[in-house]
Formats: C-alpha cells, sequence, structure tokens
C-alpha cells in the first residue's frame, strides 16, 4: 500500500495532476449497517495518462470514478480534478462519462443524443451541429446520426455513448465497464478504436474494467484494486509505447505485465469469501 | 381458402396474401362475434317465452314451436331484446331521423335522434377528459417533485376513487347549481372526477421510469431539475401516459353517463338509459347501452392513433 503511495508521489511531476486522491474513504450506510467501499485511496494521475482500474466485484473502482465525477461524496480524505473539488470540476464540464451501457435515449435519434450534453450546455445549434459531426467521424459513425439508437448494433450504440462524452471537449474520459457487454470480437475492434481515439485527442482517460488483457493493453498505468475494503493493491506502469497492434498481447513484455496484474489480483483478494 | 391457396402453392400473388390475412384475422374475430350473437339469440329466447307462453294461456290458443320462437323475439317489451331488435332500434334513431329537425320555423336538436344524444354526452365527456387529464397530469409532476405532494396527494387521490360516484354525483350537482353552474361544466367535473385517477397513477409510474444511469448521465451534465423534468422524465413517461388516457377517457364517459342519472336529465345517453326504466323500454336501455360502447371504442381507437402516430414520431414504436 504505502510502496504504491510513494510510487504514486514520485510519479508527481512537473504537470499538475489530473487528479489526486489523498487518503480517500468512502463508506456507504446500508439497511445491513455501514460498507467501507473505499479505503485510504492514494492515486495521482496525471495529464495524458490511460488509466485502468482492475479488480473483483465490490473493490471500489466503479465508486472510485464515481467519486472523481461528484456522482458519489467521499467521507473522509481530499480528491481533487484538475485542481479543484469534483463539483467544481463538474460545473467546468472536465469530464466525459461513459457508462457500463450506452444509455442512449431510446426516443432521440444518435445525433440528438450527441446533442444532448450540448443542448444543456447552451450551445447555439450551428455549433451543436459541427461538433455532432465531428465526434460522430471520432468513432466511426458517419452517417448514422439520423438513425434512433434501436436501429444500431450494441458496438455501435456504445460508440455513440462515447461520441456523446466527447462532444462537449473535456480533456478527462471516465469510462465504467463500457464494453463490459459487448462480445469479445466487438471488444476488441472497440479498444484498438479507442487506443487510437486517446492517441489523437491526448485525452486522460480512467477505464474501469475486469479483463486483465484490456487493462494491459490499454493503459499506460494499472490501478490493481481488491475488495472488503475497496483499497488499492498495486499500481503498475506500462511501457509497451504508444503503438499497439492487437497482436502485441503475445509479446513477453506484455505476458509479463499481464502476470503481474494476475498477483496484484491474486495478492488482494481472499479466495474463502 | 385453404383450397385457394393450395391450389397457387410458390406464388406469392396479392390475393392469397389477402386471403391468408382474412384467415388469420378476421375469421377468428368473425368466430367470436357470430357466437356471441348466437348466445345472445338464445338467451333472449329463454328469457321471453315465459311472458310468451303466459300471454297464449291467458287467452287459450295453443302455440306452435314456430310461433313461440318468433313472438320471443319479436316482444315490445322484452326482458332481453334480441340482436336484431337492438340494431333495428340503433339504426331507426340514428339513421333514420335528423339531427336536426325544424319546429317553428327554426331548426333544432332532434330530440329523437341516439347521434343528439350521444353528443350531449360526448361533449362534456371530452370536457371532462380534458380537465381530468391535464389535472392527472399536474398533479403527477407534483408528486414526483416534491416529497409533500407525494406524501399527501396519493392517499386522497385513491381515497376519491372508493367513493361510490353514484353517491357523490348528486351531491356535486347540487352544490355547483347553487353556485349557478349547470349543464356541460358540472357532468364535464363528474367526469374528470372519474378520469384523473389512472393519468395520475400512470403518469408517476412514467415520470419514475428512468433508471439510474439515465439520471446519473444527466447529473455528469450538471443538468437542472427542469432540464431533466423536459429532456428526461416527460418523454420517458409518453408510453405510460398514453395507456392511462385510454383508460381515462373510458372512466370519462362512464362518469359522464352517471352524472346524468341523478338530474334527470332531458338528453344524453344517462337519460335514454333513464326514461328506457321509467317504461320499461329495455330495447331502448339496449340501444343507449350500445351507443355508449361505440362511442367509448370510437375515443379509445383515437387515442390509440394519437399514440401511434406520437410514438412513431418518437422512434418508440417499432
Amino acid at each position: 500500500m504505502s510502496m504504491a503511495a510513494e510510487a504514486v508521489a514520485k510519479m508527481a511531476t512537473t504537470a499538475a495532476p489530473v487528479i489526486e486522491a489523498r487518503g480517500l474513504d468512502l463508506t456507504f450506510q446500508t439497511a445491513d449497517g455501514p460498507v467501507q467501499a473505499l479505503r485510504d485511496v492514494n492515486l495521482t494521475i496525471d495529464r495524458g495518462d490511460f488509466v485502468s482500474f482492475i479488480g473483483p466485484s465490490g473493490c471500489g473502482k466503479t465508486t472510485f470514478l464515481r467519486v472523481v465525477a461528484a456522482l458519489e461524496r467521499p467521507t473522509g480524505g481530499t480528491i481533487t480534478v484538475n485542481g479543484m473539488t469534483p463539483d467544481e470540476a463538474r460545473r467546468q464540464r472536465a469530464y466525459g462519462y461513459v457508462f457500463q451501457a450506452a444509455g442512449l435515449y431510446p426516443w432521440r435519434t444518435i445525433e440528438k443524443n450527441i446533442a444532448l450534453p450540448l443542448e444543456i450546455m447552451g450551445f447555439d445549434r450551428a455549433e451543436q451541429a459541427r461538433r455532432v459531426d465531428d465526434v460522430l467521424r471520432l468513432v466511426d459513425l458517419e452517417g448514422f446520426g439520423k438513425k434512433f439508437p434501436w436501429q444500431l448494433s450494441g458496438g455501435m450504440q456504445q460508440r455513440a455513448s462515447i461520441a456523446r462524452a466527447l462532444a462537449f471537449d473535456a480533456d478527462l474520459l471516465l469510462m465504467d465497464e463500457p464494453f463490459g457487454a459487448l462480445d469479445e470480437i466487438v471488444r476488441d475492434h472497440l479498444n484498438e478504436q479507442l487506443l487510437a481515439l486517446w492517441r489523437r485527442t491526448e485525452k486522460t482517460i480512467g477505464f474501469v474494467t475486469h479483463s486483465i488483457p484490456e487493462a494491459v493493453y490499454l493503459s499506460t498505468k494499472i490501478v490493481v484494486m481488491s475488495p472488503r475494503p475497496g483499497r488499492i493493491t498495486d499500481v503498475i506502469e506500462s511501457d509497451l509505447g504508444p503503438d499497439r497492434p492487437l497482436d502485441i498481447r503475445d509479446t513477453p513484455e506484455f505476458l509479463a505485465i499481464a502476470h503481474r496484474v494476475r498477483e496484484g489480483l491474486r495478492a488482494g483478494h481472499a479466495y474463502d469469501d | 381458402m385453404s383450397e385457394a391457396v393450395a391450389s397457387t402453392p410458390a406464388a406469392p400473388c396479392a390475393v392469397c396474401a389477402l386471403l391468408r390475412r382474412i384467415a388469420g384475422g378476421v375469421l377468428p374475430v368473425l368466430t367470436v362475434v357470430a357466437t356471441i350473437v348466437a348466445l345472445w339469440y338464445a338467451a333472449a329466447i329463454g328469457l321471453n317465452r315465459a311472458w310468451t307462453l303466459d300471454q297464449a294461456q291467458r287467452q287459450g290458443v295453443e302455440l306452435t314451436a314456430g310461433e313461440i320462437l318468433a313472438d320471443a323475439m319479436s316482444q315490445e317489451r322484452p326482458v332481453l331484446p334480441a340482436p336484431h331488435q337492438v340494431f333495428d332500434e340503433l339504426w331507426a334513431t340514428t339513421m333514420g331521423e335528423p339531427i336536426l329537425r325544424e319546429r317553428r320555423g327554426e331548426y333544432r336538436p332532434n330530440p329523437r335522434s341516439l347521434f343528439f344524444h350521444a353528443w350531449q354526452t360526448l361533449a362534456p365527456t371530452l370536457l371532462g377528459f380534458a380537465i381530468g387529464g391535464l389535472a392527472g397530469i399536474l398533479l403527477a409532476v407534483g408528486i414526483v417533485h416534491n416529497r409533500a405532494m407525494d406524501l399527501s396527494v396519493m392517499p386522497w387521490a385513491i381515497a376519491s376513487q372508493t367513493i361510490p360516484i353514484l353517491a357523490i354525483a348528486p351531491m356535486i350537482i347540487v352544490v355547483l347549481n347553487s353556485i349557478g353552474l349547470e349543464g356541460l361544466i358540472p357532468k364535464s367535473l363528474i367526469s374528470a372526477y372519474l378520469s384523473f385517477f389512472p393519468v395520475v397513477v400512470g403518469m408517476v409510474k412514467g415520470l419514475r421510469s428512468p433508471n439510474a444511469m439515465d439520471l446519473d448521465l444527466l447529473r455528469t451534465y450538471s443538468a437542472s431539475g427542469a432540464e431533466t423534468f423536459w429532456k428526461l422524465r416527460l418523454p420517458a413517461s409518453v408510453p405510460f401516459l398514453f395507456a392511462s388516457l385510454k383508460v381515462g377517457i373510458a372512466a370519462a364517459l362512464v362518469g359522464t353517463i352517471v352524472a346524468e342519472l341523478p338530474t334527470g336529465a332531458r338528453f344524453g345517453l344517462g337519460a335514454r338509459l333513464l326514461t328506457g326504466s321509467y317504461y320499461g323500454q329495455t330495447i331502448q336501455i339496449w340501444s343507449a347501452l350500445f351507443m355508449a360502447a361505440i362511442c367509448a371504442a370510437a375515443l379509445v381507437a383515437t387515442l390509440g392513433l394519437i399514440e401511434r402516430m406520437t410514438l412513431r414520431r418518437m422512434g418508440l414504436d417499432r
């Protein structure tokens, strides 16, 4: 724990960190008594990082993302997003959030769905149309703007929801198991596209996943978490370089990192429960 | 039918498709209708023959089975009118009577026309449905957005529906009459009283139908309560709204008819039911009931059409 914290502290270099959590605690009050979802989480995410959060269910990886997004309020410790509180950061449109399901509103066409945040944020119509066109091109959905969500496949719907999160130019993209419900082949394809998108836009991405290969393939930094209480057990820097064809997953470097992630998961997980 | 299809097995002809559609859709419906009519005739003969036999005995006449059958289906005041008697009455009072007739040099509504009576009931029904529907939607919006209303309004709404409308209708009429309101408005208010409830229930369910993720998405945009309402809750509630409006408009029609009963109304379907029962005019009662059913079906079908057009426009109709 402290080793990880030290490693993270060393990492906080010249540029101001995008996300900085210090001693973060979050306890949910439930009918069955308090549940500690996060305990003493220390993490720094720098500009341009692609950070994966991996761990079994209940390890607090989604909760941490929701704290960053100001969808949950921590009960202890501090967290800043772009140097502000999560609430302030949200008002400054610091992040786009992609949920587990595409969550497109079925009564809106794809372009109207993507325009939803733009309408709320008060962009004028011409600007809305321009941005919708831009992000549709970015996620390879040109020509699908007038379709309704049900006319698109699951993978295309999830791409549309990524476009929606990108539409208002937030520098930070928070993704909560965005490809979890999709089949392996579609998932591989979307991972490749996401990586290309990240390289092109130089955004900072926080990505929650269950999948070790997905985490290793995508990330510059892998945060391994363990449950009960949710905490960080390891932070792994991945130096696979920016160009990552899918077959990089068969290289020894890749497998070594994957092995370390697996070891981290095993160490943190109590198998008897 | 099946032979016609079989004779041209591979040809995808329009006639075959039509025949298949008839076999698939119209035939079962016709079968059900025919069964109901047959049962109705049987019941009418069974119920009415006692009177026929009684009359014959008093006059000391022996009747053949055919004569009993014919008489049981053509009495003036049968216990249960036969289908053709009701149909004849319906036809005579709609197609057979002008809606307006001339009296002392001016055209006035013809009280013999069932269309006239139907309109006398439909107008307050539509007004009452508009009032009740709007009240239902507004109450639902209040219930969803205000905790105090959530806790206080729903029990009252439910309580209001447990009071027999037949008991409260005369009181509403009397109270409104004393402040100078009569005719259309009191009928509409009773109709609204019955129709707002299903709209409240359906609309509350619809406004609460968005899931946590849909709501979280708007929170990440720092959307206001008003934006959440207009961009998420309201559109999500539309399918629920239409389902409850269909129940509500049928209830509104019942409300209007009930409102006509205790007041001695002279016009309207309720008035026809009332005068029919005064004079034992069972055929008139049944034809008024059928007219009410036709009106209800037409109202619900119209709403269904609007529903389909709306949902298609919203992309919710697949």
